[in-house]
């Protein structure tokens, strides 16, 4: 395993640009994750490090070794693709051995390897099967071993979820999680399902169009988002359109005047994470903003419910609360009052 | 209903390979195998069938030699022209045979002229324009199998260490083996039957089975040429079931 470090990566296709100054550093055992929407730049990214793409400038770094200019197979990067990508002629023992024999590793050395790997994945008993004759979730296990046998410096993992079931994703989600620490694997996933993203990484790097939006934590991205992008992105936010009116004082384009931390003038869109704010039965004098406001629609989702309010013409939030017997729901016309604190919403300036 | 449209001629040649009396008419007047003993007795037709047969397996494997590199580069290339390339290719299956024929006779007589060398008639001659008729069809199946191909498992190869020769060996050729063994067959068989084009390109003693079959119904016509294609009939269907067996071509074509 190796740190892995991007330098200034940028893809051109004539004026388009599919990677644009993106700039990764990615410590020995650290899992990395790329989220951001379809045509966002993260799949040409880890291609870059894969060696499928020839970046138009800027240099791959893995170890102390410089890999730009390397060809795939040169590279020692263990690849974990969205359709597998397993050799359908042959059996799951001879697709984990592949990377051990272009190794040039004797074959009495490779049988204890591959037992192994299969061991890993859970999968010592089907080592004679196709991978036809595998389920989804197995084909996805396999081409992990396969990745993982010859212990690459780098494992890469493009989407590896998207084609397994809703609940296997989050069995498997956990599970790779598992088997990254205790390996201490350097690894680089993309994928545009942000749940997924949060459940996995050790830190996060938000794209879109090429360019990269925000790396940090979990906590760095929901609490403390760098622009409006990634506040929309990640997790939810219904946006205010309206402008700064001196320091603390956002006005909405309805005509709200909100409380809020920041300074500066001129355009700009508020951000409210739905649970953040709070649903009341009376206007509440101490809160930092109050508004009265009309139930417009309901989405009930079990443990939490969605209320759509209008606080003024132009102006309709999502209040999420949380569904607890012992507090009637409100029902659609109903007035109620939505309230939250200065901090809660975040300004960006436009 | 269209199976009997298919299947009715054959029929009808199979049953008169059968006949007795040496007018085709009917009602036959009894059941022979007469005719199938006089064949290996008819040197033409041994002949003929040894030719078509060496021309065929010639042509065809010089056809694949040049089909799979092609098919490769149409596939995987990024090159201008690369359409125009691949309907140049398909050029052959839409030339009537006989234009065909006419064409590679006129540049064989021209290009004997020029140069002095024996190529009019000659086998050399003969194999040419049939590596031609293989082409089209090698070109097409193997580009069809690659296209149905993963990029994603030659790019899995090649990330586990393998270099783009070792990858086309041990991943992209086992995946496309069933496009090359039916293009194989295809054009195998188009060479075989040919007739429109080889009748220009053959030389004196030299003739494929096609056209000693003609050249017989010239003069006769009796049960052997029914029998005769009985026996083809035969052997190309079971060089299909042969390689059924090893491969599933149903899944390619």
């Amino acid at each position: 395993m190796a740190r892995l470090q991007l330098t200034g990566i940028t893809k051109r296709y004539g004026e388009f640009k599919a990677a644009d100054d993106v700039s990764l550093d990615i410590a020995d055992g650290e899992f990395l994750v790329l989220l951001g929407p379809s045509g966002c730049g993260k799949t040409t990214t880890l291609r870059i490090v894969a060696g499928f793409i020839e970046p138009t400038s800027g240099s791959v770094r893995l170890g102390d070794r410089d890999i730009t200019g390397l060809p795939p197979w040169k590279r020692n990067t263990g690849l974990v693709f969205q359709s597998y990508a397993l050799f359908p002629h042959m059996t799951v023992a001879e697709n984990i051995a592949f990377g051990l024999e272009m190794r040039k590793m004797p074959k009495a050395e490779m049988t204890p390897k591959i037992t192994e790997a299969l061991r890993l994945v859970r999968l010592d008993h089907l080592s004679d099967r196709l991978p036809r004759q595998l389920s989804g979730g197995q084909q996805q296990r396999v081409a992990l071993a396969r990745a993982l046998v010859f212990r690459p410096d780098v494992l890469l993992l493009d989407e590896p979820l998207s084609n397994l079931d809703a609940k296997l994703r989050q069995d498997v989600r956990v599970e790779i999680r598992e088997l990254q620490r205790k390996l201490g694997l350097t690894t680089v996933m993309v994928t545009h399902d942000q749940e997924e993203a949060l459940t996995m990484a050790d830190r996060l790097v938000v794209m879109s169009e090429g360019r990269v939006r925000q790396i940090g934590s979990q906590q760095d991205l929901y609490e403390r988002p760098s622009e409006k992008f990634v506040a929309d992105f990640v997790g939810r936010s219904t946006f205010i359109d309206g402008r700064m009116d001196g320091p603390g004082r956002f006005v909405s384009a309805g005509g709200l005047v909100v409380a809020c931390e920041g300074s500066g003038a001129g355009d700009a869109s508020l951000a409210l994470r739905p649970e953040r704010l709070a649903l009341m039965s009376a206007a509440a004098p101490a809160m930092d903003n109050s508004f009265p406001g009309a139930v417009e629609f309901i989405s009930y989702l079990g443990s939490q419910v969605d209320l759509h309010v209008r606080l003024s013409p132009k102006e309709r939030v999502i209040v999420q609360i949380q569904n607890r017997p012992e507090q009637p729901l409100p029902v659609i016309g109903e007035q109620v009052h939505i309230g939250w604190s200065k901090s809660t919403g975040r300004v960006f300036q436009s | 209903m269209s199976l009997a449209y298919i299947l009715l001629p054959m029929f009808f040649v199979i049953w008169l390979a059968f006949f007795a009396q040496e007018i085709p008419s009917f009602p036959p007047g009894g059941y022979s195998l007469k005719w199938f003993r006089a064949v290996p007795g008819n040197d033409r037709f041994v002949n003929g069938f040894l030719l078509s047969l060496q021309v065929a397996v010639v042509s065809t494997s010089i056809g694949l030699a040049i089909g799979v590199p092609a098919a490769v580069c149409l596939v995987r290339g990024r090159f201008a022209g690369r359409e125009a390339v691949n309907n140049l290719l398909l050029l052959p299956l839409i030339v009537p045979g006989i234009v065909l024929g006419i064409a590679l006779y006129v540049f064989h007589v021209e290009t004997e002229i020029v140069t002095g060398w024996p190529i009019l008639g000659s086998l050399g001659g003969l194999v040419a324009g049939h590596v031609l008729i293989a082409i089209p069809w090698t070109v097409r199946l193997i580009t069809a199998s690659l296209v149905g191909m993963d990029r994603a498992v030659e790019e899995a190869a090649q990330s586990l260490g393998a270099d783009r020769l070792t990858t086309f060996r041990r991943v992209t050729l086992p995946a496309i083996l069933p496009g090359i063994v039916a293009a194989a067959l295809f054009g195998f068989i188009a060479s075989f039957g040919n007739l429109e084009m080889s009748l220009f390109l053959v030389g004196p003693g030299r003739t494929t089975l096609p056209i000693a079959i003609l050249q017989y119904l010239e003069w006769k016509i009796d049960p052997t040429i029914a029998a005769v294609s009985v026996l083809q009939i035969l052997f190309i269907g079971g060089a299909m079931l042969l390689t059924d067996r090893f491969v599933k071509i149903g899944r390619v074509v």
